[in-house]
């Protein structure tokens, strides 16, 4: 049974249907990327899945369990098992970088304070970011910030993490210490979604690919298929331009 | 004139003095308390507002038409009304609470429309933000989106309540013992209008312009970046 | 409570409540226009003006802005009397009305003027306008849309917070006639929520008339709500 597992499922901005039937599963510990152009409806899958945007159609499952994403106690439940890494990181502002990290934990969650704090430490020291504890977010380059919100991600301990292009903000230097968190959580076992343009690392880490575009899968497959012999022409052309440079 | 200038002495006497800083300290309290206490129930009317749901269509009306009504009546008719009205209720209700409920049922109003200003400014990022965290919106609401618009709505609240100060002269009309109605008081012993009104309006001047500068210093203070507000700490770990 | 509404002596006094309303939006409109006059001038006062001029400029908004009208209203009306003059009631509240209204104005259309880019005026000139075409077709159509949300708000405090003023003093607009009237047979509450509903609807038709006009002549999207 794949850990979730989203089918035909549609979406829109007003009259604007911008997912016209997605299908596509990740298995408990799986690593699957998301790639696709610009405005393929890549971040509007992982926004769907925590329930900020309802599904106009297709059913998505959890573990086995179809989601109602019009009932509220199911929403708060998947978002208790997922967590989500925003593409802009959505730091809250008001807050420093520990009470950031730790709010939810420790409030929605009623774990225990100490506990979360230290586990705060943990994962902050995890992503070069340990002495930033008391800063606030305007203080922070976008790399820093985008560290923060990994952290965070991680600080709710979520079965499924969703990233959205968390590496799109960073210089390279970073972006190695941040794929390097994430491919520790891939060995973990975390099971992760993950939208990016970088396509070694997809290559690298991603068990599978999903290629988008126009609002749905157009190929999917292991990445060294996808990568190298696509099938259809849309992602020859698509990968030809993006693994050129 | 001449005789302006005869009463000078008897109106200045420590009586009448004692009786205008009174009177002022009057005016100040019910201002102040009127508006403080329509500022947060200004807050519960845009969070009932701001309801989601079609069952929720009345309750979201009702809000709207309250703030749409409130701020086409002249504020004398508001408090004429919370007059009668309370006197049908309670017989021995205070004009000093009468005063205070008719400047909250008016500071609500306009108070409102500002605090829906300020928490449209949060940007939508920090609501998903929180709401993909489980926070909920009446949490969501309390600890991300207010304390982010505070900057944008606490200097237009101030510079409302400090131009309020001047609208509650009004509340004389039905007998608070509040500046103006000392001033008529002082008027109909004998004492020059022009001595009365004038004095009166320079103790108005004295206390609505001061505050009114502070308003426009808090406006240019919390326009600044936060990290700029705040005095920077340097620690070490 | 055990009070019971009897709206019908205020539906027979319903032709002196008009009256009223009709006292209301009159007295509105002239201390308006007159106080956008007094405000133009002194705005441009304010930004041109020499030294001293602008000095005077600036005491006078300060002054009127921080004093409450109700007193000025009393200085004009039991003031001036001491002096001889002795005016009516509604002249006494018009007058009071756009001196004070004259002093907020003075501080929209200042901002108005302020808005005004070098830029514009020099697109202006490269286009061949004389000094005085470049003010009637570039400056006055920019500053009149800029500030015209701000006039239109102020309008309708003026109409309502303004004119109801006058009540005090004894002219029979809209409040006043409320009381007079209130005064022969005690039915406040009634006559007041009435009055009250009248000072909605007028307000409602002065603000859309002022969304509509300023979509016409500026195209700006004033609010009604
Ligand atoms: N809030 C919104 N309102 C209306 N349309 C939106 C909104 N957000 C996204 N869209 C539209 O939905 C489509 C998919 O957007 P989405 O953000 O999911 O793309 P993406 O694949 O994440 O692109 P990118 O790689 O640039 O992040 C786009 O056409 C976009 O214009
Ligand atoms: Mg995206």
């Amino acid at each position: 049974m794949p850990h979730l597992e989203v089918s035909d499922v549609r979406a829109r901005y007003g009259s604007l249907e911008v997912l016209s039937g997605v299908s596509f599963t990740v298995d408990r510990g799986e690593v699957v990327a998301l790639v696709g152009p610009s405005g393929s409806g890549k971040s509007t899958v992982l926004r769907l899945l925590v329930g900020l945007l309802p599904p106009s159609g297709g059913t998505v499952r959890v573990a086995g369990e179809p989601v109602d994403y019009r009932r509220a106690a199911m929403v708060r439940a998947v978002r208790d098992r997922m967590a989500i890494v925003f593409q802009q990181y959505n730091l809250f502002q008001n807050m420093d970088v520990l009470k950031n990290v730790t709010l939810a934990p420790v409030r929605i969650k009623g774990r225990d304070r100490r506990e979360v704090e230290d586990l705060a430490r943990r994962l902050l020291d995890r992503v070069g970011l340990g002495d930033k504890l008391h800063a606030y977010p305007d203080e922070l380059s976008g790399g820093q910030q985008q560290r923060v919100a990994i952290a965070r991600a991680l600080a709710m301990q979520p079965e499924i993490l969703l990233l959205d292009e968390v590496t799109s903000a960073l210089d390279p230097e970073l972006v190695n210490e941040v794929l390097e968190v994430i491919r520790d959580l891939a060995r973990e076992g975390m099971t992760m979604i993950l939208v990016s343009h970088e396509m070694a690392f997809v290559r690298e880490i991603a068990d599978r690919v999903v290629m988008m575009d126009k609002g749905s899968v157009v190929e999917e497959g292991p990445p060294a298929e996808i990568l190298d012999n696509p099938r259809t022409a849309r992602a020859r052309d698509f990968f030809g331009k993006i693994l050129r440079h | 004139m001449d005789r302006i200038i005869a009463q000078l002495p008897r109106f200045f006497s420590e009586r009448n003095l004692i009786l205008l800083l009174e009177s002022a300290g009057l005016t100040l309290a019910m201002t102040a308390l009127g508006c403080l206490i329509g500022f947060f129930l200004a807050l519960v009317l845009v969070y009932l507002r701001k309801t989601p749901g079609l069952w929720a269509l009345p309750l979201r009306l009702v809000c709207v038409a309250y703030v749409e009504v409130f701020r086409r009546i002249p504020f004398l008719v508001i408090v004429y009304l919370v007059l009668f009205f309370i006197q049908t209720v309670i017989r021995d209700a205070s004009l000093f609470t009468v005063a205070v409920i008719a400047i909250c049922l008016y500071a609500t109003a306009y108070t409102a429309e500002i605090i829906r200003a300020g928490l449209e400014s949060v940007p939508q990022q920090q609501i998903d933000a929180a709401t993909a965290m489980n926070l909920g919106r009446f949490r969501t609401t309390l600890w991300v989106v207010l304390p982010q618009s505070m900057p944008v709505i606490v200097p237009p609240s101030v510079a409302f309540a400090v131009g309020f100060i001047k609208d509650t002269a009004l509340v004389s009309q039905v007998g608070v013992f509040e500046l103006t109605f000392r001033g008529k008081e002082l008027n109909n012993q004998g004492f020059s209008a022009v001595l009365v009104f004038g004095t009166i309006a320079f103790v108005y001047f004295l206390m609505s312009w001061p505050l009114s500068l502070y308003g426009q210093y808090l406006e240019t203070r919390l326009a600044a970046p936060r990290s700029q507000r705040r005095p920077r700490k340097i620690r070490q770990s | 409570m055990n009070y019971t509404f009897q709206f019908g002596v205020v539906w027979r006094d319903f032709p002196y409540l008009l009256d009223g309303a009709l006292l209301t939006f009159q007295i509105g409109l002239l201390a308006f226009w007159g106080g956008a006059l007094i405000g133009l001038v002194l705005a441009a006062f304010k930004t041109f003006g020499p030294r001293p001029v602008r000095w005077l400029v600036d005491a006078y908004v300060v002054f009127l802005t921080n004093t409450p009208a109700l007193i000025q209203i009393y200085f004009l009306y039991y003031g001036l009397a001491e002096f001889r003059i002795r005016w009516s009631g509604e002249f006494c509240l018009l007058l009071g009305l756009t001196l004070n209204a004259g002093a907020y104005l003075t501080m929209i259309m200042r901002a108005g003027f302020l808005s005004v880019r070098r830029t514009e005026m020099e697109a202006g000139e490269v286009m061949g306008m004389s000094r005085l075409q470049q003010v009637r077709y570039v400056v006055a159509p920019h500053i009149a849309k800029t500030i015209y949300p701000a006039l239109a708000n102020f309008f309708i405090v003026i109409l309502v917070m303004g004119t109801s003023v006058g009540a005090i003093i004894g002219v029979n607009e809209l409040t006043g006639q409320a009381i007079t009237r209130a005064s022969f047979n005690y039915r406040w509450l009634e006559y007041f929520t009435v009055v009250a509903g009248m000072y909605v609807v007028l307000t409602f038709i002065a603000s859309i008339g002022l969304a509509l006009f300023g979509r016409w002549a500026f195209r700006v999207k004033a609010r009604v709500f």
